[in-house]
Order: structure tokens, then C-alpha cells, then sequence
């Protein structure tokens, strides 16, 4: 089963949810404290908008949207490498405790340099790179610690666990330190609301996007095979245990880039590859572009949501999301039949 | 079939009671260090005569009796109750990796008390300590209602990646809560809140719930043992779970509502206190409750020194401590093989 194939398989799902992600962006771009008739984007499109309209739209809510579409289907595809490397369907860099290892690199980042500081490594440019060290840091204990003679599922979810506390212990000496300002920014960070919300912000993370998300496709097939039991990789001649780790390296430098723009946005590398896998099946020819795709329609969705739901006050979208996330976790933990699902 | 078990309990009693009265000793020591250590320095003689001759005049008898001394005895009987609710929650949902703070139970204090600080302004003392309780037990029984309703026995990781979710769940509404009306700080501070507040109406509402959580689990504490053999054995021994349940739930309410109200979110005593003690008598629920009480005092009184001492002056918060105690000890216990209990 190659690419082909299986594109052409699932691209009725694929188009529905490009329709989907458009029409919510549309519907977004237009709503809002200050709301914007659809003819009235047409016009400032044009350039014929009022310099408020332009305002709005080209700096606020545009450069907004576009990092929402980023990081849904960076988390989305973090998620889904995770899953496929660990053959845990529970696998989340959030509940492992990836997202949380950026966080506290960039709570660092931001304790140490400041946000007004202004010395070069408080630039957006940075963040990223400190939250790709700290999610790269964190995933490489969480290897190590659940190896004992091999990665088992349930080990890796539980040493997860465990970093995901300790990191929130250090932060929690580290927010105390902080002085309230700086304080409150950390917290509304680490809610995930989508904060860094100009085009600095965009241009730091595309990069990352761009290269990530192509090698992640060129991977799938390694993790189509991996979805077989260890000696089936291991008789087509993969080596199966560096494999885990570059793609460990691939999902880590996915989830940093995403959380250090959007904050620690659970449970969308949960739901979108769950959703993707329900839609068009297990093969991840088909299931990584959809999936990504399916978590940047969640997060628009949710951002959307959360700043028209008690407007003008703004939701953080990572809280939208957990409302919507943890249900569902739960509820998939209740119903699944036996073992035959794998934890 | 009831006989030869008690019998071989026989040696494990010796063993209890020792290690019981070990543990004690260094509870009484502990609970005098931390009355003499701290920002200002106080000899174990001036200590003593705090006690036997008490001078209203003289600053640090004052200090001793109205600061030090109610805040050794809050972490001690917190650290108590913790560890026991631990205990209970191990005991009950058969999750060796159970934890209020793990499991939903803390987060859904924390929610009830944001909720509160949100909307009841100049909010009591009386008001956080029923929110926290009304949270605690909101938390509790939405997860034990997970391990009940599903049909199939539920996994240990599967409880606890709910209890995780949930956990989440809370967390998320609560900053949500907290951001939106702006006291998210306060939020903050009573979360990592720790001792350093602990005064005396607190200990004289502490002493109670414990007292009473106690007698609780006590009173399951041989259901438990029999749990812990496993459902169909319990079954067949005519016991009746849902009683089991019951009382333990009541228990665990108490004990984590009345310590996370006062010392804010404290997580991994509950978790590595009956582990620890497991470790050294066995999986008796007999004596691992009360020695695991006792275990729980001595490790929240020095986690509390060692929060006073890392960076003085200032406080680091307690529940940071504990959890660097208790996160390895987390992932030695998740390396372990399965089917540990």
C-alpha cells in the first residue's frame, strides 16, 4: 500500500476536512470583538478596507489563525508519530509529559531573558529552539527510563506520567519566583492560549513546520511497519530501535515548536490521530495527512470558540480543548473493549 | 481457611509493631527539628522550656507556641492523612499507582476553590475548607464511579491515565476560572500553598478528620486485605464491596479534603508512603494504615524542614519537595513488573 492508493482511498475525508478547516476560517477570520461582514473582508482583501479593518485582520487575527493551523497539525502529527512508534493508543506528548519539558524550557527562557528585556535570545526566533531542547531533553529521559530490555506501552505512558509531575513541580518553584507580571503571562501560556499572536511569531515557527511535517510523511511507512510486533520490523531489515528513536527526536521537535507559539495545548496529538485512525483506518499513508489535518480544524475550531464564547474575554484555546479532550479520553478509557485495543 | 492466615500473620505483628514505634521516635524527633529549625534558629533546650516553663514575655516561646509548634503538628497530621487516603484509594480501586493528587481528587479541590475565589468575595476560611471538601469528593467519586461502572475489571493504567484526564479537566477550568476573574495568583499560592499558614484553628480541624478517617479505614481495614487477594476470593468470602467502597470513599474525602484544604495541592505522599511501608510489613491493611499514618507524618515534617532549608529565606513550596521525593520513587515503582501489589 503506497501513497497513492491510499490517498485516493481517504480523499473524501481529506476534502471534507479542507472544507471544513475553510469554512471555519472564514467564519473565524469574520467574528470576533469586532466583528467583520464577509463582503467587508472581500473589500479589505481588495484594499479597500478601513485602516481599523486592515488592522484587524491582517495583524490580529490572520497571523492568529495561521499559527492555529500550524500548531493543530504540528501537535496532531506529534501525536500520531508517538502513537506509532510507542503502539500506544493512549500516547499524547501532553500526558506524556513532552509538552511540559518544552514549557518549563520556555517558562526558563522567559524567567531568565525576559520578555522586555531585550536581549537577543528574547527574541521569538528563540523559543522554539528552547522549547525543541526541553521537549528533546524530557522525551530522552522518558526513552530512557522506560528501557528495560525494550519500550513496553505501559511503561512508557506511566515514566511519562512521572516527568509530567516533576515538570510541573520545578515550575511551580519557578512561577513563584517570578514577579506577578511576568507570572500571569507563564500562566496564560502554559493554558495554551495562543499568544504569541503577531508575524514574528508565524515566521519562527514555519520554518519547523515545514521541514517537520514532510519527514514525518516520509516516515509513515517506517511506522506502518512498527505497528507489527517486534520481529516482523526487525525481519524486513528495519533497525527498529534507532527508527523509534528519530522519530521520538521527529514527535519532540514537533510538539516543542508547536508549544513554544501555543502553549500547553493538551489532548489534540490524542483526538486527531484517534479520529483520523476511526475515519480511514490504521494505515498511516492516509491516517498522518488527515490527522494533521484534523487537528488543525480542532484548534481553529477551539480558538474560535474561545474567543466569541464570553467575548471580549478570551478563552485560552488549550482550556476549549481539555474540556472537549478529557471527556472524550475518558470516555474511550471506559468503553474499549478487553485488551484487544492495545493501552 | 481463616485460621492459618492469621496465624501467619503472627510474626508480621512483631514486625509492625517495631517498625511502628521506630518510626515514632524519629516522628518525635522530626517534629522537634522542625519546631527549632527555620528562620530564626531555636536550641531543643529553649524548646523544652517552651514547654515545661512557658513566659508569655519571652519572643521565642511565643514563636514556638503560636507559629512553630501548630505548624509541625498540621504537616504531621496532613502528612497522616494523606498517606492514608493514599492508602485507601490503593486499597479500594486495586491501583497500585492510586494518589489524591494523582487521580482527579486534588484538581477537583483546586476547581471548587477557584470557583469560590471567583465568586464569593472575602471568602472565609470556613467557605475554602467546604469548597475543598465539596471538590474533594466531587473528584473521588467520578473516579471511583469510572472503576465501578465499567463492566470489565478496570486496568491500573487505565484509572490512572482517567484519573490523569481528569485531572486535566479540573486544572483546565480552574486556570480558566482563575484567568478570567483575575485571581489567578491567589489560585496559585493556594495550590503550592504548603504549611507555612498552619495555625491552630487549622490543627484543631485536622485533628478530628483524622481521627475520624482513621477509625473509618480501620474499620475496612481487614475487607481490604481480603480485596487485595482479589475480587472473586473477596466475592466468595461473602463480603459485600460496595459497603467496602463506601466507607472508604467516606474516608478518603475526609482525610484528603481536610489536608488539601489547609496545605493546598501535596502530591506523592499518598503514593510513596504505602509503598514504602508495604515494603517493609507486608500488605496487611491491619497495620499498613496506621503505620502507613505515622510514615506519612514523618515524611511531610521533613519535606517541610527541607522546603524551609533550600532556599532560605524563602519558602519553596512543599508540595515541589515532595514531589521530587516522590517522583522517582513513581518511576521505580511504573519500572517494576506488572501485577505489583
Amino acid at each position: 500500500m503506497d501513497w497513492k492508493l491510499a490517498l485516493s482511498r481517504s480523499k473524501t475525508w481529506l476534502a471534507a476536512f479542507v472544507v471544513l478547516i475553510m469554512a471555519t476560517f472564514v467564519l473565524s477570520l469574520s467574528t470576533g470583538v469586532m466583528p467583520i461582514s464577509f463582503s467587508e473582508i472581500l473589500g479589505t482583501l481588495a484594499g479597500s478596507g478601513t485602516p481599523r479593518q486592515e488592522l484587524v485582520l491582517f495583524q490580529l487575527r490572520l497571523p492568529r489563525m495561521v499559527i492555529a493551523i500550524l500548531i493543530g497539525a504540528g501537535l496532531a502529527l506529534s501525536g500520531s508519530i508517538l502513537q506509532g512508534l510507542s503502539r500506544n493508543s493512549l500516547a499524547d506528548p501532553g500526558i506524556l509529559g513532552i509538552n511540559a519539558g518544552a514549557g518549563l524550557a520556555v517558562v526558563f527562557s522567559i524567567y531568565l531573558f525576559g520578555q522586555e528585556k531585550g536581549s537577543l535570545l528574547s527574541e521569538p526566533f528563540f523559543l522554539p529552539v528552547f522549547a525543541f531542547i526541553g521537549a528533546l531533553a524530557i522525551a530522552a529521559l522518558i526513552y530512557r527510563f522506560s528501557w528495560k530490555g525494550g519500550i513496553d506501552p505501559e511503561r512508557l505512558l506511566l515514566v511519562g506520567l512521572g516527568f509530567n509531575a516533576l515538570c510541573g513541580a520545578l515550575l511551580m518553584i519557578l512561577q513563584l519566583k517570578m514577579d506577578p507580571k511576568d507570572f500571569q503571562q507563564a500562566a496564560i501560556w502554559l493554558t495554551g492560549s495562543i499568544w504569541g499572536t503577531g508575524w514574528p511569531y508565524v515566521w519562527s515557527l514555519l520554518p519547523w513546520i515545514l521541514i517537520l511535517i514532510p519527514a514525518a510523511f516520509f516516515k509513515a511507512r517506517t511506522m506502518n511497519l512498527l505497528q507489527f510486533k517486534q520481529e516482523v520490523p526487525v525481519a524486513l531489515g528495519l533497525k527498529v530501535e534507532s527508527e523509534r528513536r528519530l522519530l521520538l527526536c521527529l514527535s519532540a521537535a514537533l510538539a516543542g515548536a508547536c508549544v513554544a507559539v501555543g502553549g500547553g495545548i493538551a489532548f489534540i496529538g490524542l483526538l486527531a490521530p484517534h479520529l483520523a485512525r476511526r475515519l480511514c483506518g490504521p494505515n498511516y499513508f492516509s491516517s498522518l495527512p488527515l490527522s494533521g489535518l484534523i487537528g488543525a480544524a480542532l484548534v481553529l475550531m477551539a480558538d474560535m470558540i474561545g474567543k466569541n464564547l464570553l467575548a471580549p474575554a478570551d478563552i485560552p484555546v488549550g482550556i476549549v480543548i481539555s474540556v472537549i479532550g478529557a471527556p472524550y479520553l475518558i470516555f474511550m478509557l471506559l468503553t474499549r473493549k478487553g485488551s484487544g485495543m492495545r493501552v | 481457611m481463616a485460621r492459618p492466615a492469621a496465624e501467619s500473620l503472627q510474626p508480621v505483628h512483631l514486625k509492625s509493631i517495631k517498625w511502628g514505634l521506630v518510626a515514632l521516635v524519629f516522628v518525635f524527633f522530626g517534629l522537634l527539628a522542625s519546631i527549632g529549625l527555620g528562620a530564626i534558629w531555636i536550641s531543643p533546650s529553649v524548646v523544652w522550656d517552651s514547654f515545661v516553663s512557658f513566659k508569655a514575655g519571652q519572643i521565642e516561646h511565643q514563636l514556638i507556641r503560636e507559629v512553630r509548634l501548630p505548624r509541625a503538628l498540621g504537616g504531621a497530621l496532613i502528612g497522616a492523612a494523606l498517606a492514608v487516603a493514599g492508602t485507601i484509594m490503593q486499597g479500594i480501586t486495586r491501583n497500585p499507582l492510586a494518589d489524591p493528587s494523582i487521580i482527579g481528587i486534588t484538581h477537583g479541590a483546586g476547581l471548587a476553590i477557584a470557583i469560590s475565589l471567583a465568586f464569593v468575595s472575602g471568602g472565609s476560611y470556613w467557605i475554602l475548607l467546604i469548597c475543598s471538601f465539596a471538590g474533594s469528593a466531587a473528584g473521588a467519586m467520578l473516579v471511583l464511579s469510572f472503576s465501578m461502572i465499567s463492566k470489565e475489571r478496570i486496568s491500573p493504567v487505565t484509572l490512572t491515565l482517567a484519573g490523569a484526564a481528569l485531572s486535566t479537566l479540573f486544572s483546565a477550568l480552574s486556570t480558566g476560572i482563575a484567568l478570567y476573574f483575575q485571581v489567578a495568583q491567589d489560585l496559585s499560592f493556594w495550590f503550592a500553598g504548603g504549611l507555612s499558614g498552619t495555625k491552630w484553628p487549622h490543627v484543631f480541624i485536622l485533628l478530628p478528620a483524622v481521627i475520624i478517617g482513621l477509625l473509618l479505614s480501620l474499620w475496612i481495614s481487614r475487607s481490604l486485605t481480603i480485596l487485595a487477594l482479589g475480587e472473586e476470593v473477596a466475592a466468595g468470602l461473602g463480603q459485600s464491596q460496595q459497603k467496602v467502597r463506601w466507607i472508604g470513599l467516606i474516608a478518603v474525602i475526609l482525610l484528603s479534603g481536610a489536608a488539601v484544604s489547609i496545605a493546598g495541592a501535596i502530591g506523592f505522599i499518598g503514593l510513596v508512603v504505602p509503598h514504602m511501608v508495604r515494603m517493609l510489613i507486608g500488605s496487611d491493611y491491619r497495620w499498613l494504615i496506621p503505620l502507613s499514618a505515622i510514615a506519612g507524618a514523618l515524611l511531610l515534617v521533613i519535606a517541610d524542614i527541607g522546603a524551609r532549608m533550600i532556599n532560605p529565606p524563602f519558602e519553596t513550596p512543599v508540595s515541589a519537595v515532595t514531589a521530587l521525593i516522590g517522583v522517582p520513587f513513581f518511576l521505580y515503582l511504573s519500572r517494576r513488573k506488572r501485577g505489583y501489589m
